[in-house]
C-alpha cells in the first residue's frame, strides 16, 4: 500500500488585484522560494513538481513548460493538472499521490493565477457548453445566486445570514498579511453593498486576484526529518458529478456531501463540527458559507442559518473557526485559491499561522470548489494517519 | 511496490474529419475499454482525463467529459498534456493505495481549431510569441539543429515518413496510411525548411482510453492474456526557451528513460517494440538516440539501414506513429495502446512476433521539452 | 455511432474565444525591455553562482535557481545556430509574408541563443553565419524592438 505523506513547507505570495511588479513566472518563483524557505530546504531536494492554473485566464498553453524558470523545474519531472476552480486542490492531490505512490519522496505543488491579465468572467463563461449553455447561462455569479435563492426559499435563510459570513471572512483577513482584500466590514456594510445578482451583493462575492502558492509534500521518512510538526494528509477526496448546469441539484451539494463523508471516514471523524479544529473552505461567495454547512455535515439540511450561522460557531473564537485566513472572498488567485486553503490548513497544524493561528489545531479541513459544483476535500492532522 | 496492469484499452479510428463531438469520442473509447476489460463502469473507482482547454475551445474542458467518461460521482482529475502523463498520474493514484482501478481517457479534436494559433500560445507572450512561432516552425529549427550536429540529411528524415506511413497500411486505426517513397516526401511542399508536408503529422481527431488496475484488482477482474504490466516509467523536463537548450541534445529524455529502464530492470537490449513520439519525421531518430537505441547522431543512418523497419531488428512505430495520426493529447496514449496490443499478440497484420517488452514515449511542449517514457511487459 | 450522419445533417457552430489579455512583464524583463526601448541596447544577466549568461535575461538561473542581479551589455552580434525558411502563411500570426527566416542566434557574450527573424536571402542563410541585431527606429518595448538580425558584412 501507499506511503504516508506530510506537508513540510508552504509558501504564498502577497496577493493583490494587480501585481504589476511581478510577471506570472515571477509570482511562481516568489511562492516557490517562500515554500522552500518555510521548509528550510533547497530546490535540489525536490524530486518532482506539479503545477496548475486555468488556461484562458492568462492564455498560456503548456503552463508546466512555460513556468520552468520560476518553478525551478529544469531537468526535473513536472506535469500540469487543471480542473477549474478546484485546480489548487487538484494540484495538491496530485502532489500527494506522487509521494504516496512511492515514486517520489519530496514533491512540490504549485498553483497560480494572474487574474488581472484577462476578463475573468469572459474566460469563465467559456466553460459552459458552447452548443447549449454558453449564451444563456454562464459565468460564476449567476449560478451561485441561483442556488442561494433556492436555499432561501426552501429553508428560510436570509441575505443577512450570508452577510454574517461575509463579515466573518473579511474581518479575519485583517489578520492575514498575505490577503488581497483586508478591510473591516460590518454585516450592514455587506447588506448595503451594490447588488450583483440577487441575492448576491458586492461584498458577498470573491474578488479576482494575482497570486501563487506552493506546498511541499514529503513521504513519512523524509517529512519527519525535515519538519518537527508536519501536517499529515489523512484524506484527499474528490467528487464530481454532472456536466450540465441544468442537471445539477441546486438545494444542496451532493458532491460535497459525498466527498466530505468519504474524507471523514478515512480520517475517522464522526462528528466533524466537534472533531475538526479549523477549516479553510473554498467559499467563493458568502452564500455558500451558509448553504454548504449542511453538506459539510455540520448540521442537518436546512439548519445552517439557525444552528451554525446565527449562533456564530464558526467565528475565530467559536467551536469551529472557518477561514481564519479570510478565505476566498478575501483572496482569489483562482488556480492557487484551493491550494492556499490546503497551505493555510497545514500552517494551522504546523503552528505557523501567525496572527490568524487557532490554538491547538490537531485536525484541519481544507476544500476546493469549481466546475459544475465539483468538490475536493483534504483533511490534515497533527498525528500520523 | 505493488504492480499495476493495463487491463483494457479502447481507441477510435483516428481521422481528419470525425463528425462526433469530443465527449462522444470519449463515450466511444470508454465503452470500448470497458468491453475490452470485460468489466462495467461500476468497477472503475476513479478517472483521469487528459484534455486541453486550448484545443477544446472551452475553459475547464474536462467538465464536458465527466459524464461520458463514467466519472459521475467519482474521484476524477485532469492532466493537461500528453496522454502518457495522464497514464502516469493514473498509476500513481493506484500505487498510493487510494484506488484500485483507474480509467485514463484522452481526447482531441484538432480539426475544430487552428494548430498554428494554438501552439503559438505555448510561446511566452512576453518574448517569442509575437514573432509568430508555432509547433511547426520551432520543430523546423530543431530539425536543422539536429542535421547540423548529426550530419543527417533530409532524405534520411524522409525515410522515417516512408516507413511510418507504410506501417499505417497495416493499422486499421491510423488516419493516414500511405504508400510513398523518399522522393514523394522530398517533392511534397516545403512547409518550413527542412520540413516538408510529408515530414509533418496530420491534424487529427480521436480519443483513447486505458483501464489501469492494481495487481490485486487486475487478477480479480480480467484474464492473464489481457493483462499487460506497467514496469517502468520516467519523466523529465528541459529548459523552456528554445535558445536556452541545445535543441539536438536529448538530456531530459535520457534522464526520463534511465529512470524508466532502472525501474523496470531492463536495458534497451530487452525492448522488442517501440512507439516513439514522431510528430515530425526527424523526431523519431532523435528520440531513439535519447532512448539509448543508438549512439547520438546515429539515428538517421541506422533508420536508413532498415533497423527500425517493421521487419527490422527493432520495429519502431508499427502503428504508423504520430506521422499517421497525431491527436495531440491522445498521441502518446495511442502509442501505449499499440504496445498493449503488441504485447497481447492482438496487433493483427502489424504484430511484432514474440514481443515481450515494449516502450512507449510521449512529449509535452515545443520540441520535446518534456518527455514521459514507459516500459511495459507481459 | 457510425451511421447517424445518414439520418441527420451534421451541424457545426462556428465560435471564437475572444478574451483580451494584458500580460505583466515583471521586474527582470521590464528592465530588459526598457533598456532596449530607450537605449537600443541588448543586455543579458549572469548567474552569481555559476556565471552563466542568459539572454533574454532570467529571473532565476536554470541550473542554480539563484537570483540574477548581475547585468552585462551585449554587442548585439552572434552566430546562427539553426534556422528555418518558412513557406506557409498564417495571417495574424506571422510577422512577414513567406518566404521568411527564423533563427536561433547564439549571442556573443552570452551562453544562450535568441530566437528571432533573420533578414537574409532565404537561399543564402547558413548555420554558422555571423549576424548582428538591427534595432528598430520606432521602439515600443517589445521583442520586435529588435527588428531582426542581419548578416554581418
Amino acid at each position: 500500500m501507499g506511503k504516508r505523506v506530510g506537508i513540510v513547507g508552504v509558501g504564498q505570495t502577497h496577493h493583490a488585484a494587480h501585481r504589476l511588479d511581478a510577471s506570472g513566472v515571477e509570482l511562481i518563483a516568489e511562492a516557490v522560494t517562500r515554500a522552500l524557505d518555510d521548509a528550510d530546504m533547497s530546490l535540489e531536494q525536490v524530486d518532482a513538481i506539479v503545477i496548475g492554473n486555468m488556461d484562458h485566464f492568462e492564455n498560456i498553453n503548456y503552463v508546466d513548460m512555460w513556468a520552468t524558470d520560476g518553478l525551478g523545474s529544469c531537468m526535473k519531472p513536472v506535469f500540469k493538472v487543471t480542473t477549474g476552480g478546484t485546480t489548487g486542490t487538484t494540484v495538491g492531490a496530485a502532489a500527494y499521490y506522487h509521494a504516496a505512490s512511492g515514486l517520489f519522496d519530496v514533491v512540490m505543488a504549485v498553483g497560480w493565477e494572474k487574474n488581472s491579465e484577462s476578463d475573468t468572467q469572459a474566460a469563465i463563461a467559456t466553460c459552459a457548453n458552447p452548443v447549449l449553455e454558453r449564451d444563456p447561462f454562464a459565468g460564476a455569479i449567476g449560478p451561485l445566486a441561483t442556488e442561494y435563492s433556492m436555499y432561501m426559499k426552501a429553508y428560510g435563510a436570509t441575505e443577512e445570514d450570508a452577510a454574517i459570513v461575509a463579515a466573518r471572512d473579511r474581518n479575519n483577513a485583517l489578520n492575514n498579511i498575505y490577503a488581497h482584500n483586508r478591510m473591516k466590514v460590518t454585516v450592514e456594510d455587506v447588506l448595503n453593498s451594490p447588488m450583483l445578482s440577487y441575492p448576491v451583493k458586492f461584498l458577498d462575492m470573491c474578488p479576482r486576484s494575482d497570486g501563487a502558492c506552493a506546498v511541499i509534500f514529503a513521504v513519512e521518512e523524509k517529512a519527519k526529518k525535515m519538519c518537527d510538526r508536519p501536517a499529515w494528509v489523512h484524506a484527499s477526496v474528490v467528487r464530481h458529478d454532472y456536466t450540465h448546469f441544468g442537471d445539477l441539484e441546486w438545494q444542496w451539494m451532493p458532491t460535497l456531501e459525498r466527498a466530505t463523508l468519504q474524507a471523514y471516514k478515512y480520517a475517522g471523524i464522526s462528528n466533524p463540527l466537534r472533531e475538526l479544529d479549523v477549516a479553510e473552505l473554498y467559499l467563493p461567495c458568502s452564500t455558500c458559507g451558509v448553504k454548504w454547512m449542511d453538506s459539510f455535515w455540520f448540521c442537518d439540511r436546512g439548519e445552517s442559518p439557525k444552528k451554525i450561522i446565527r449562533k456564530r460557531v464558526t467565528e475565530m473564537d467559536g467551536e469551529l473557526p472557518i477561514n481564519p485566513s479570510g478565505g476566498v472572498i478575501a483572496t482569489n488567485p483562482i488556480g492557487a485559491t484551493a491550494l492556499i486553503r490546503v497551505g493555510e490548513a497545514a500552517w494551522q497544524i504546523m503552528g505557523r499561522a501567525e496572527g490568524r493561528q487557532v490554538p491547538k489545531v490537531k485536525k484541519a479541513l481544507a476544500t476546493g470548489f469549481g466546475g459544475c459544483s465539483w468538490s475536493d476535500v483534504f483533511i490534515l492532522g497533527a498525528d500520523l494517519p | 511496490m505493488e504492480r499495476v496492469a493495463v487491463i483494457g484499452v479502447g481507441q477510435t479510428k483516428y481521422g481528419t474529419d470525425k463528425p462526433e463531438t469530443f465527449h462522444e469520442l470519449v463515450w466511444e473509447v470508454a465503452n470500448k475499454a470497458l468491453d475490452d476489460a470485460g468489466i462495467t463502469v461500476n468497477e472503475i473507482d476513479n478517472v483521469v482525463s487528459v484534455s486541453s482547454d486550448f484545443w477544446d475551445g472551452r475553459t475547464i474542458s474536462s467538465m464536458a467529459i465527466s459524464d461520458t467518461s463514467g466519472a459521475f460521482g467519482k474521484d476524477i482529475s485532469t492532466v493537461e498534456g500528453d496522454g502518457t502523463f495522464g497514464a502516469l498520474y493514473g498509476m500513481m493514484r493506484i500505487l498510493s493505495g487510494s484506488f484500485g482501478t483507474t480509467m485514463v481517457v484522452a481526447h482531441h479534436k484538432g480539426t475544430e481549431s487552428s494548430m498554428s494559433g494554438i501552439t503559438n500560445t505555448a510561446f511566452d507572450p512576453l518574448v517569442e510569441r509575437r514573432l509568430g512561432l508555432d509547433a511547426v516552425t520551432s520543430a523546423a529549427l530543431q530539425a536543422r539543429r539536429y542535421m547540423t550536429v548529426s550530419g543527417a540529411s533530409e532524405q534520411q528524415f524522409a525515410r522515417v515518413s516512408v516507413k511510418n506511413h507504410g506501417n499505417a497500411l497495416r493499422n486499421p486505426f491510423a488516419a493516414l496510411p500511405l504508400e510513398i517513397t523518399v522522393e514523394d516526401v522530398m517533392a511534397s511542399p516545403m512547409v518550413a525548411s527542412p520540413l516538408k508536408k510529408l515530414d509533418c503529422s496530420p491534424v487529427t481527431d480521436g480519443a483513447a482510453a486505458v483501464i489501469l488496475a492494481a495487481e490485486r484488482e487486475a487478477k480479480k477482474l480480467t484474464t492473464n492474456r489481457k493483462r499487460v504490466w506497467l514496469k517502468g516509467v520516467g519523466h523529465c523536463t528541459d529548459a523552456f526557451r528554445l535558445g536556452d537548450r541545445d535543441l539536438a541534445d536529448t538530456r531530459a529524455l535520457k534522464k526520463a528513460a534511465k529512470k524508466a529502464y532502472d525501474m523496470a530492470g531492463v536495458t534497451t537490449e530487452d525492448v522488442d517494440v517501440v512507439e516513439v513520439y514522431d510528430a515530425f519525421s526527424y523526431m523519431e531518430p532523435l528520440w531513439l538516440e535519447g532512448l539509448g537505441f543508438c549512439d547520438d547522431g546515429m539515428g538517421p543512418e541506422i533508420t536508413e539501414r532498415g533497423y527500425f523497419d517493421f521487419g527490422g531488428k527493432l520495429p519502431v512505430n508499427p502503428s504508423g506513429g504520430r506521422l499517421s495520426a497525431n491527436p495531440v493529447q491522445v498521441a502518446g496514449l495511442a502509442g501505449m495502446i499499440e504496445c498493449v496490443l503488441q504485447l497481447r499478440g492482438e496487433a493483427g497484420r502489424r504484430q511484432v512476433k514474440g514481443a515481450e517488452v515494449a516502450l512507449a514515449h510521449g512529449i509535452n511542449g515545443m520540441c520535446g521539452q518534456s518527455h514521459c517514457v514507459w516500459i511495459m511487459g507481459k | 455511432m457510425a451511421d447517424w450522419k445518414s439520418e441527420v445533417e451534421e451541424v457545426v457552430f462556428p465560435g471564437k474565444i475572444c478574451v483580451p489579455y494584458s500580460w505583466t512583464v515583471g521586474s527582470t524583463l521590464s528592465k530588459w525591455y526598457v533598456q532596449l526601448r530607450d537605449d537600443g541596447e541588448i543586455w543579458a544577466n549572469r548567474c552569481p553562482s555559476c556565471g552563466k549568461v542568459y539572454v533574454p535575461p532570467k529571473i532565476k538561473c536554470l541550473d542554480c535557481y539563484k537570483d540574477m542581479n548581475d547585468w552585462v551589455k551585449l554587442p548585439g552580434t552572434g552566430t546562427v545556430e539553426t534556422f528555418t525558411v518558412v513557406h506557409y502563411h498564417e495571417p495574424g500570426l506571422h510577422p512577414k509574408k513567406p518566404p521568411f527566416v527564423y533563427g536561433v542566434v547564439k549571442m556573443d557574450g552570452a551562453d544562450t541563443g535568441l530566437v528571432h527573424l533573420i533578414d537574409v536571402d532565404p537561399d543564402k542563410v547558413k548555420v554558422g553565419m555571423r549576424v548582428k541585431a538591427k534595432i528598430a527606429k520606432e521602439r515600443t518595448g517589445h521583442i520586435t524592438d529588435i527588428k531582426h538580425f542581419k548578416p554581418l558584412s
